[in-house]
């Protein structure tokens, strides 16, 4: 754990005894700002990497395993023939394919959700910023307030009142609990107070545009990188979602692919059911993809957002 | 005010018009957010809190008991040993996974790292992995036997110990936790460190400051808003500590009990031992207990800005 | 195999008139149980007439008995939902049932926990279809516990009479005796142990079914129920200082295999030879065939080992019922779709498909105590099992609220395999949180 911290120091001590060099020194003047690359800090950072990425090169060496091989093998090293391909294949098609109904649940559950999470905390993290009104300062001491109470407990009240409802046992029961999100709401808040100038709000306003119309059409396109932030955001929690619907959803063709992962890999543990940890393996490594390669794409818009929206003192 | 404000907003009454007409208008704006945020947080908190004022048995119905259930949450020796476990954990784990977060998000900062932008994606990656997933790998890592525990006890001739044991356990679980959020964490804070006037850095360069003066002086002042925040979201994160050791119960039973932490303790209550009532108590004692600490660490934090 | 079996059936008078008419007998039945004529004209017409069910079950033969069932009365659908398994499954449908909509019609339970559910009130008698009559027709263990009473809350759908399963292979190759007395089973854990410190005899990490189980061939009677009031003794019950000086032994000793069970590391014990024996139901066989497929034809299945040399006790582990839910709908259609399942023909493709059944004729079919497990080395392991279900005490019974001592017994007995606390000590503690429990729901435990 002290490790890091070392690296630090030991920087900041380089960076005091070295003067920059006169021809960066040219082009920019400090140090701070274009400083000279460490291979100590490199190698450092290395063994971090090594401990982020060691537990999914495990998931991926293990994809390419069959059942057999995978019970009698060395875990982080590939052995026996390589069944990654034959897996996915078994992956989408047992039981009928339902991986794949649960890919496309999932899929509707992150755009509706996270979606309209996205959707609900601009709006708020927009009306917080820019207007002033009764009630404002106590709208983010509740929402903190409530998120502080255990989700486990307020399940059952949740679903007796969804119950109640009719909405258990349907999309609805995953998605509207789904749309709120406070971490968005207060990112929200505090990037439209940075990126929208009120002169520019008043402008629009004394061109006699609505709110509304002002924040469609002035506000929004300035949010943009805070949107694609947040939007990030919801997706991974919703996308991960898991408590909510063990609790809400009963029937296996509204599944999340967290659900049916786990269903698969309780089939182990049935009398009379057949262990496929090899498709649970898979499948878990099938369900991380899409997410990884949504980060890769929208890397550099939420960079630029999260940038902006960050807090500054 | 018991919650974090965001320290911008102070800056600006937005000036002029009318400001009841104005007033509408934020609401308009807030409102679907609170309208869907009353159904699943507000309604569900308030079916609690008059759910545990009853009691359901088996034997005999409902009925009402008044603050019984209240009464018996504060003499309740297995809630408050969960809520000590948490604390520690608080205490522990949240320093080390911020602190790592904060050097990663200052060390990517620096400029000084090559491949960079690798180095942020990997980091940043284990976010992307369900909490499920996420342990079942490690579950893998810890095994004595065939895990990586136990390869490498056979490939060194060692003998070390077991990290599900039961003394080790809570430190195997905030391994994952750590390895689960640091990215998550380390982004919030590199990104605030990526909007720090330039200009801040070049005063203190000119008052002859060295790069270790300039985080301490400079940067982690400047980004103070930002760990507050995550300071808060991470100790509501461990008060509420439940999927891991949830999932890792199947594979130590012994050692992760049902009530280890409070949130897996009202499960077990609610959801094994058709307790609601008391369950919903336990809840709503927990939500002020954590309520007291987030607050806590604001004052700190804010005051520490004075 | 089916037809032929069902021709058997068809020539067990009882059975058929208690199948109430419903596949294989004619109409002359109805004759000979006036009362029941109506009801099985009833169901007749329910299936005739069609509509939907929805059964919650996670017990994998089902879904051939649903699809043969839709195939004989084309107008009826099964909706066959696996809610989760066990407790998760429990947790569900209390839930359903206290919020009054969502409550499936048929519901997989298992023995252990059927009385929770009776109790709840949330479970249709069935004697009301003259399920009553069936008492015969199951193996006692099964019957006892789907009875409280006179009512019948479910009808057994397989059971668990316990077997040991070996390890023919190790065992040979440290030249150790299959052991038939628990004595014998700990010398030869310590013998197995010291040949090959990576074997062990079996696994164990503290497994509340098991253990009752364990109790329970040992005589023990540690849960007494009588209408609301309880006893529970897990101190001085005979049953229980039995399984504790075994077991405490083992324990000591270390020479049980700290892997959870059914977890991969165990899969991978049972192939490799780490775990040795297995004591367990005889539904274990089809797990064997998908999960520890390598090690085929090195196990087998052996009487579980006594307390008393020459003793011929059994118990049972496992093993789970179909239960009519009082809030469901279609509560014809939901007994019909039971009874094909669990009494008529259903029972014949379950069998087919590797569940170990409940019902004494098939019991003692021919047919069935003669069939090879190639698994097994061709051995005919049904007649053990068979064997084994006869032999179980009928006076053993469940905690009413079992579903949750369960739930918590590895926070209280968990202790003694991981620290200096003793089985017996544990035990106890255990026996504490379940008064404690009982009590709290309203029951008079040990008053």
């Amino acid at each position: 754990m002290s490790a890091p911290s070392f690296t630090a120091d030991q920087t900041s001590r380089r960076s005091t005894h070295r003067a920059p060099a006169p021809r960066r020194a040219a082009r920019r003047k400090h140090s701070v700002a274009r400083p000279r690359r460490s291979t100590v800090l490199t190698l450092l950072m290395g063994l971090t990497a090594v401990y982020a990425l060691m537990p999914l090169a495990w998931l991926v060496i293990n994809a390419t395993k069959t059942q057999k091989s995978l019970l009698d093998s060395f875990g982080l090293w590939f052995s026996g023939e390589f069944a990654l391909w034959d897996n996915i294949s078994q992956t989408l098609t047992y039981d009928d394919g339902i991986f794949v109904r649960w890919f496309l649940n999932t899929l509707l559950y992150v755009v509706v959700g996270a979606g309209g999470a996205t959707f609900l905390a601009v709006l708020g993290g927009y009306g917080l910023a820019k207007f002033d009104f009764a009630g404002k300062r106590a709208v983010f001491a509740t929402v903190i307030g409530a998120v502080a109470v255990p989700a486990t407990a307020l399940a059952v009240p949740t679903f007796l009142m969804f119950s109640k409802m009719g909405l258990t046992n349907t999309p609805w029961a995953v998605i509207i609990p789904s749309l709120i999100s406070p971490f968005g709401l207060y990112l929200m808040w505090v990037f439209a107070a940075e990126a929208i100038p009120t002169e520019l709000l008043e402008a629009a306003r004394v061109d006699g545009s609505g709110e509304l119309r002002t924040f469609f059409q002035v506000a929004l396109p300035l949010l943009t990188p805070g949107i694609v932030t947040v939007l990030l955001f919801t997706m991974v929690q919703t996308w991960n979602n898991y408590f909510l619907p063990v609790i809400m959803i009963k029937n296996p063709d509204w599944y999340p692919l967290t659900l049916g992962l786990n269903a698969w890999n309780q089939q182990a543990s049935t009398a009379g059911g057949q262990p496929v940890f090899n498709l649970v393996i898979t499948g878990s490594l099938l369900t991380i993809v899409p997410l990884i390669a949504a980060f890769l794409l929208l890397q550099r818009y939420w960079q630029s957002g999260l940038a902006a929206g960050s807090v500054k003192g | 005010m018991t919650a974090v404000t965001p320290i911008t907003t102070g800056r600006r009454p937005p000036a002029g018009v009318s400001r009841s007409r104005r007033g509408r208008a934020g609401w308009v704006f807030v409102g679907p957010f609170m309208a869907v945020f009353a159904l699943v947080f507000l309604a569900p908190i308030a079916y609690s809190l008059y759910l545990s004022f009853f009691r359901d048995q088996l034997v005999g119905g409902t009925s009402f008991v008044g603050l019984d259930n209240f009464q018996r949450a504060f003499e309740d020796e297995q809630f408050w040993a969960a809520v000590g476990r948490v604390l520690l954990f608080l205490v522990v784990q949240v320093p080390v996974m911020l602190g790592l977060a904060l050097l990663i998000a200052l060390a990517l900062d620096s400029g000084r790292l090559y491949g960079k932008s690798f180095f942020r994606i990997a980091v940043f990656l284990p976010y992307a992995v369900p909490a499920v997933v996420a342990t079942l790998m490690w579950g893998f890592i810890y095994g004595t036997r065939f895990g990586l525990v136990g390869n490498i006890n056979e490939a060194l001739g060692v003998s070390l110990p077991d990290p599900l044991s039961p003394s080790l356990v809570l430190a195997s679980i905030g391994n994952i936790v750590t390895w689960e959020f640091i990215g998550y964490n380390m982004l919030i804070f590199y990104s605030a460190l990526r909007v720090v006037p330039k200009s801040l850095y070049e005063a203190a360069e000119i008052d002859g400051a060295g790069e270790w003066r300039v985080i301490t002086a400079v940067k982690i002042p400047a980004i103070r808003g930002a760990l507050v925040i995550a300071t808060i979201f991470s100790v509501i994160g461990s008060f509420q500590l439940f999927n891991e050791p949830s999932i890792l119960q199947s594979l130590a039973p012994n050692a992760i009990t049902t009530y280890f932490t409070p949130n897996l303790y009202t499960f077990t209550l609610s959801f094994s031992g058709r307790q609601q009532n008391y369950a919903a108590t336990v809840s709503l004692v927990m939500g002020v207990v954590t309520m007291i600490i987030a607050y806590a660490v604001q004052l700190r934090g804010m005051r520490k800005e004075a | 195999m089916r037809t032929m079996t069902r021709r058997a059936m068809r020539g067990v008078g009882l059975l058929c008139a208690a199948a109430l008419s419903l596949t294989a007998c004619g109409s002359s039945d109805d004759d000979a149980a006036a009362e029941k004529t109506v009801r099985g004209s009833d169901l007749r017409a329910a299936l005739k007439e069609g509509g939907s069910i929805t059964v919650w079950a996670w017990e994998p033969t089902l879904k051939q008995v649903v699809s043969d069932f839709e195939k004989e009365y084309p107008k009826v659908k099964v909706k066959l939902v696996n809610a989760g398994t066990g407790n998760d499954q429990y947790t569900a449908l209390q839930n359903a049932v206290q919020a009054g909509s969502g409550v499936p019609d048929v519901a997989q339970v298992e023995y252990y926990a059927l009385g929770q559910f009776a109790l709840g009130k949330s479970l249709e008698d069935l004697s009301r279809y003259g399920a009553d009559e069936f008492k015969d027709d199951y193996s006692p263990g099964p019957w006892n516990s789907v009875t409280v009473d006179d009512a019948v809350y479910a009808l057994p759908m397989d059971s668990g009479p316990m077997a040991m399963f070996y390890n023919k292979k190790v065992l040979d190759k440290h030249q150790i005796a299959t052991p038939t007395t628990w004595d014998e089973y700990l010398e030869a854990a310590r013998a197995l142990h010291k040949a090959d410190p990576k074997a062990y005899i079996t696994n164990d990490t503290g497994d509340a079914g098991f253990t009752t189980s364990m109790i329970w061939q040992a005589g023990g009677t540690p849960f007494k129920t009588r209408d609301t009031e309880v006893t529970v003794d897990l101190a001085a019950d005979k049953g229980v200082t039995a399984f504790t000086k075994v077991w405490q032994k083992l324990l000591d000793e270390d020479l049980l295999a700290p892997i959870e069970s059914w977890s991969d590391e165990w899969y991978k014990g049972l192939a490799d030879g780490t775990i040795a024996t297995l004591s367990t139901g005889a539904w274990m066989p089809a797990n064997f065939v998908s999960g520890v497929e390598s090690a085929s034809g090195d196990w087998r299945a052996a009487m579980l080992p006594q307390y008393e040399k020459g003793g011929e006790v059994s118990s049972e582990n496992g093993g789970s019922s179909l239960a009519l839910m009082k809030a469901g709908k279609n509560k014809d259609l939901a007994y019909a779709f039971n009874e094909y399942a669990n009494h008529a023909d259903g029972v014949q493709a379950r069998i087919a498909g590797g569940a170990f059944p409940a019902t004494s004729a098939d019991l003692s079919s021919k047919t069935f105590l003669n069939t090879p497990f190639p698994y097994f080395g061709g051995q005919k392991a049904n007649e053990i099992f068979a064997r084994s279900a006869s032999q179980v005490p009928e006076d053993w019974s469940y905690l009413p609220f079992q579903v949750y001592a369960n739930s918590v017994f590895n926070d209280s007995v968990g202790k003694a395999y991981v620290s200096d606390t003793t089985l017996a000590e544990g035990l106890q503690q255990w026996q504490k949180a379940a008064v404690a429990y009982g009590n709290d729901q309203g029951f008079t435990v040990n008053k």
